[in-house]
């Protein structure tokens, strides 16, 4: 009817325009159509930008890492050795070049370039034998063993100036301990293996001599009145005999030393006190025939990884057994390939692992997700060294055909894999696997721990017992009130309740955390009890009402007995509360929260779901009731008067007429009353103790994702891997609350279509 | 007959009535909770004389309030380490506000009855609100001025009164020269330095600009000094006197009179002194900044912000809801595709308040505010202006999340105009866009209230959104003050909700914190049930109205 109409008015508008006027008016209401349309499409486009926008916030999680080859060129100063070891430089632009034979070159990356060209000096007639990177990797320092005995420490050191405005690096090697070689066998025997830890102040060395492992440190001591710094040298030989050693290794708080053997057997040593080192456990970390070709220490230096010569590598971490001794614990391994392993690079920054095997394939792996991100053939001759950049960003390898290969990484979130969100995932220094949330802290090299599951477990707890307490309620009440209660205290009923719908939750959770919490905690007893003594004690009101004197009962008038059951709750519950207090200890012999815990173990947090439940079906019951009642209220009158007048009590008419009628109306109800449980942040966050615990127990405090969401997200940096898992979990929550309420939506038009149609 | 009775469904029904009854007896309980101790925070409690002894201790003399009553039963006490005589039955302890945190390092303390000597309340007991330390509670003993003796004992009161008012008026000086003027000052001495990066980033900076900004500069330095003068002689002026006063273990301190709100005896106050008292107390609260991080003094910066954002939010959110219904009721062929927009718009009514946080920090403070600054403020990088959360992205984020509030409503009011009156106004050769602008919406307009009302209220009471995009626990300027333009869009603000969650939980001192969050989660909660009222009561009258047309 009205579309004719608006087809009409402009033909019956143009008849008349041939005034300047008329036009003006024509192209105002052209406009405005065109505003209009603009403008409304454009709110729903805003409202579908919401969800594309976290979809392209979390995206970047699920992509794949990327490796590009971008420079290939021939090994600078190839005639100054072999490479023992390759390093470069925060920025990807300087790198250099550790040679066998005592020669540090440091090169251009994108070029090849020499840059710089230095020899250690080495005493006459001395050779170097072995060769190592100190622990703390931030110190960019190496040490070289010699074949008398004594070692040389030489670190690099890159000045980055900006003159013009550009960036310019130049590289040098400093001696920190001077130039002159340490004495470490004081035997003089050649010094085989060698492993180093250098600080700003001390050094450790400890190194393989003859069939000896020593362990020397040398301690810097300012003296008060002299510029010069003494060195303090304490050296201690191990117990051990050093003959089939393999490998050293110190990690970075100098208080571990493991020691591997051509066997594969590790032992960790306590050198916490350098004069005297302890043994602590012994363990065999690869199978019988298997050699242990590569031993490096994931970044945190909390556990190894093991590169054999199967292609395996396997993360092993030092764990309290049954016993509470420390024992090492294979957590978890890798097959990498099918050739021996030559080279781990740990990044060092995540906990990242870089392999490189026989044949020239290289793999980036994330031990804590388990994933491997990136597998390429870099080189087709077998290589001699590799390298991954301070940044993860860059991977240099060093083949024996005289070239080394550059590739461009691109690997931003390698932390996130469906394991690591939603699996038991195995942490560094846990005796088991567990959910674990726990996302940051104040160390560098902090294993994030980004399970959801904890917190979709908060999540459904909260809703859980608060549906708990809701549902009951509004349910109930939705039913009394549509069905029973007389127009006018409906009236009054109603729109009270709605607006409790309206207090803020930050009021409610306020409210929940500092006087409820504190109130529960101290009348646990009588809560349970006035629980159980009110569904009871209005039973038997009720039933003796009906023998009260008719002229009494008549004076309160028909669909008022809610109002009378005000002061006999109020009167119960005080009751019971006030009869809780001699009765828990009677019955407990103290309260009822020290008898949980001593009967049962069951411990008790001040803010638990205990109170979160009431709380947020505080919370809830408005919305739930509101729609309930809607549903209920709304049933045709010609149903439940034919069920009547056919004999039915109101009660059976109740139940199987008007509640079977309007059950997708409920049911649509407790969906949307539960898409507001899960997302409701104010007072979970303020009346849990917000810890992402995964306990089932009522008393127990809980965190979700919402919650979460607040406390972490101001804090997390933009466009990191926390970041977008805290949006993942926004969008999560979004797309479970809209699916829930498009579903409670459709059924409630469904409904009204139903009843339109009775 | 219990069974017959059972069988009549009877009791399920009285079992439904009581949920009934139990849901209006939680929000009457809630209310009344917040009403009671919100009320009562400000009515000056008496102090009482304690003469205490513990176990085998001195007896001790106390000043303080009683806050709270605790009452365990003796088994509990045992268990809790408490020693219970045979024939005691209950351990009844006394949670008391013995200020003074300065002189005992607490403000609260609990106290067993049993130990508990004497009780008196002393006329002469004063209590000195601070504003470092909380409060103070003794015996006045003298009033100093610069080290000599004004008064003692009997005049001291007066005397006392009358030095504090003066060093309030100059303190209220101070205040102004430091936050006004001071203020201005570097706020125009921060806006050349953006001019004279701006003009560099340009190229632009001469020595005829630099000498420029350089004379301005000078200039305001001059004006700085003179008021640094001033303040000197004002501080000095309020710094000369002190009072002298006796704490419960007999100490004698020193409070300068600088560092006092006001004092009182509150037990030998009339009930005329109580209610002035009263309403000087709940003047403060609603027009002085907080004190104490935030425990004490007032939240006018929390209210004022409140008040700001919704305003800000109301002038965005009104006319695009506005629009989108009128799009889909006047404009959009109802089909399909508008039945989907409508279950579109009701469910983002349920969408978590805490994900608009997230999208409103993601893309308004970080996308669109970074873009804004590399745009039009390179000169104050990497300092963000506009792309750090603030009162602009909290006020868009709010309009967002309370759009499909402003939907809906409008959408409402415009079905009950019957059709007839656009038939008619079309009749009489009107276009579409007259009928629309001249008849139906100025009769949807009290829909169109209705729902902005309620987004208000929604959008005053939320605060896990804000907490990412804006709010701040102490925001040191109003976003709108005296300096050009006036209205700072890029500032963080403060927020009444907000307040209650930080003050209540951030605080280090929650404990006595607490009267101040009741306080104020009373005057957050009459601001909202206020405003669903009126929009009740609007909506009640929209409908008389409309069912009188039909009929």
């Amino acid at each position: 009817m009205s579309e004719n109409l608006t087809n009409l008015t402009p033909s019956a508008v143009t008849l008349a325009a041939s005034k300047p006027y008329q036009k003006w008016r024509l192209i105002k209401d052209t406009l405005a159509r065109y505003g209009v349309v603009g403008g409304g499409l454009g709110v729903i486009v805003a409202i579908v930008l919401i969800f594309f926008y976290l979809l392209y916030v979390v995206l970047p999680l699920f992509g794949s890492a990327t490796a590009t080859s971008i420079a290939e060129y021939d090994v600078p100063e190839q005639a100054l050795g072999k490479t023992v070891l390759l390093e470069t430089e925060e920025q990807n632009e300087v790198a250099v070049r550790f040679t066998g034979s005592g020669h540090i070159v440091f090169f251009d990356v994108a070029t090849g370039k020499s840059l710089l060209n230095q020899a250690i000096t080495i005493p006459e007639g001395v050779h170097i034998t072995s060769f190592a990177q100190s622990s703390l990797i931030s110190q960019a320092s190496v040490g070289y063993g010699l074949s008398d005995g004594r070692a040389i420490i030489v670190k690099h050191h890159y000045k980055v100036t900006y003159p013009n405005n550009k960036r310019q690096i130049t590289p040098s090697i400093e001696y920190p301990l001077g130039e002159q070689p340490l004495v470490i066998d004081e035997s003089g025997a050649a010094l085989d293996k060698l492993a180093i830890k250098v600080e700003a102040d001390k050094t450790i060395v400890v190194a393989k001599a003859a069939d000896k492992v020593h362990l020397v440190s040398f301690a810097k001591e300012q003296s008060l009145f002299a510029d010069e710094a003494t060195m303090n040298r304490t050296a201690v030989v191990l117990d051990v005999s050093a003959k089939k050693i393999v490998n050293l290794l110190i990690d970075k708080e100098d208080s571990q030393l493991y020691l591997v053997d051509d066997e594969g057997l590790l032992s960790a040593y306590d050198i916490n006190d350098k004069t005297a080192p302890k043994l602590k456990h012994q363990q065999n970390v690869v199978e019988a025939g298997k050699k242990i070709t590569n031993l490096t220490f994931l970044n945190g230096d909390l556990s190894l990884l093991v590169g054999d010569s199967t292609g395996l590598v396997s993360q092993w971490t030092q764990v309290k057994n049954e016993l509470k001794q420390l024992a090492f614990k294979k957590i978890r391994s890798f097959k990498v390939s099918n050739e021996a392993i030559v080279s781990i690079e740990s990044e060092q920054r995540r906990k990242g692992f870089m392999t490189v095997d026989a044949s020239g394939y290289v793999g980036i792996y994330h031990s804590t997700a388990e994933r491997e991100l990136i597998k390429e053939h870099v080189s087709t001759s077998p290589p001699v060294a590799a390298l991954l950049s301070p940044r993860a960003n860059r991977l240099l390898l060093e083949s024996q055909d005289g070239k080394i290969h550059v590739w461009r990484l691109d690997n931003e979130h390698p932390e996130v894999s469906i394991k690591s969100l939603w699996q038991q995932v195995w942490y560094e220094s846990y005796p088991k696997p567990d959910y674990i949330w726990q996302s940051s802290s104040a160390s560098n090299d902090f294993e994030p721990k980004y399970s959801l599951v904890p917190l979709v477990f908060g999540t459904l707890k909260a809703a859980f017992y608060a549906m708990l307490v809701a549902m009951p309620l509004a349910l109930m009440g939705a039913m009394y009130t549509a069905y029973f209660m007389s127009s006018k205290m409906r009236q009054v009923v109603k729109p009270t309740i709605e607006l409790m719908g309206a207090l803020p939750t930050v009021i409610l959770g306020f409210l929940a955390g500092l006087w409820l919490a504190p109130f529960i905690e101290k009348h646990l007893a009588g809560l349970f009890l006035s629980l159980i003594s009110l569904p009871i004690a209005i039973m038997v009101f009720a039933f003796f009402w009906q023998y009260l004197p008719k002229t009494l009962r008549q004076k309160i008038p028909e669909g008022w007995d809610a109002a009378i059951l005000i002061p006999v709750i109020i009167i119960v519950s005080w009751l019971a509360f006030t009869i809780s207090v001699p009765l828990e200890t009677f019955l407990f012999h103290g309260t009822l929260r020290d008898w949980f815990s001593r009967e049962f173990g069951i411990g008790y947090d001040q803010r638990n779901a205990l109170v979160v439940g009431i709380a947020m079906g505080f919370a809830v019951i408005p919305t739930i009731f509101s729609i309930a009642e809607d549903a209920i209220f709304s049933v045709p009158k010609h149903l439940t008067v034919g069920s009547l007048a056919l004999g039915a009590t109101t009660w059976q008419t109740m139940t199987r007429v008007v509640l079977l009628t309007a059950s997708p109306g409920i049911f649509s109800a407790v969906m949307i009353g539960l898409g507001r449980a899960v997302g409701e942040t104010m007072i979970v966050l303020m009346a849990t103790g917000n810890t992402p615990v995964m306990d089932f127990s009522v008393f127990q405090g809980l965190r979700t994702l919402a919650a979460n969401i607040a406390v972490e997200m101001p804090e997390s940096e933009v466009d990191s891997t926390h970041y977008r898992v805290l949006f993942l979990a926004a969008l999560a929550l979004f797309i479970f609350t809209f699916v829930f309420n498009t579903l409670a939506e459709i059924i409630r038009q469904r409904l009204r279509e139903k009843y339109s149609s009775l | 007959m219990i069974s017959s009775w059972f069988k009549s469904g009877s009791p399920w029904i009285w079992l439904n009535a009581a949920a009934v009854s139990a849901c209006l007896i939680m929000i009457v309980g809630v209310l009344g909770l917040i009403v009671v101790r919100g009320i009562g925070h400000f009515w000056p409690s008496q102090v009482a004389r304690f003469s205490y002894q513990e176990d085998n201790a001195q007896a001790k003399t106390l000043f303080a309030e009683i806050i709270d009553t605790s009452v365990t039963p003796a088994a509990a006490a045992k268990i809790s380490g408490y020693k219970m005589a045979d024939d005691e039955d209950d351990l009844v302890q006394y949670q008391i506000k013995t200020g003074n945190r300065d002189v005992t390092g607490a403000d609260f303390r609990w106290l067993q009855e049993r130990n508990i000597k004497s009780q008196d309340l002393p006329a002469d007991l004063m209590v000195v609100e601070r504003r470092e330390w909380g409060n103070f509670y003794g015996q006045l003993v003298a009033v100093k001025e610069n080290g000599k003796t004004l008064a003692s004992d009997g005049q001291a009161w007066s005397v006392a009164q009358t030095k504090i008012d003066e060093a309030l008026i100059v303190y209220e000086e101070i205040a102004h020269l430091e936050k006004k003027e001071i203020g201005a000052i570097n706020y125009s001495l921060e806006q050349l330095r953006l001019k004279g990066r701006k003009l560099e980033l340009k190229g632009q900076l001469d020595e005829t600009a630099k000498a420029a900004i350089e004379n301005e500069k000078t200039e305001l330095k001059k004006q700085y000094e003179q008021y640094q003068i001033q303040l000197r002689t004002l501080y000095q002026k309020i710094r000369s006197a002190s009072l002298v006063a006796k704490t419960d273990s007999g100490k004698e301190v020193d409070i300068p009179v600088a560092k006092v709100v006001r004092i009182y005896q509150p037990n030998s106050m009339n009930l005329f002194h109580k209610i002035g008292h009263y309403f000087s107390k709940l003047g403060e609260f609603l027009a002085d900044d907080p004190r104490e991080a935030n425990t004490e003094g007032g939240i006018f910066p929390a209210i004022f912000g409140t008040i700001m954002m919704v305003l800000i939010m109301s002038i965005i959110v009104t006319p695009f809801g506005v629009i989108a219904a009128v799009y889909l009721r006047e404009y959009a062929k109802q089909g399909f595709t508008t039945r989907l927009i409508r279950i579109a718009v009701n469910n983002l009514a349920g969408v978590p308040s805490v994900v608009y946080g997230v999208f409103g920090l993601g893309f308004f403070v970080y996308i669109l505010g970074g873009n804004i600054d590399k745009l039009f403020y390179p000169e104050s990088a990497p300092a963000p202006v506009y792309g750090t959360p603030g009162l602009l992205w909290a006020s868009i984020t709010l309009a967002l999340l309370t759009l499909p509030v402003v939907i809906v409503a409008t959408e409402e009011g415009l079905a009950r105009i019957p059709k007839s009156i656009r038939e008619g106004s079309l009749a009489l050769g009107a276009t579409k866009f007259e009928t629309l602008w001249n008849t139906v919406l100025p009769m949807a307009s009290p829909a169109i209230m209705t729902g902005m009302i309620l987004a208000v209220a929604r959008a005053a009471g939320e605060v896990a959104p804000l907490m990412m995009v804006g709010v701040v626990k102490l925001a040191p300027t109003l976003p709108l003050d005296g300096n050009a333009p006036f209205i700072h869009l890029d500032r963080k603000f403060m927020h009444l909700g907000f307040h209650i969650y930080d003050v209540g939980f951030q605080s280090p001192n929650v404990e006595a914190a607490r009267p101040l969050v009741y306080a104020t989660a009373l005057l957050l909660v009459l601001v909202i049930i206020g405003l669903n009222l009126a929009a009740i009561v609007i909506r009640n009258n929209l409908r008389e109205k409309y069912r009188a047309l039909e009929g």
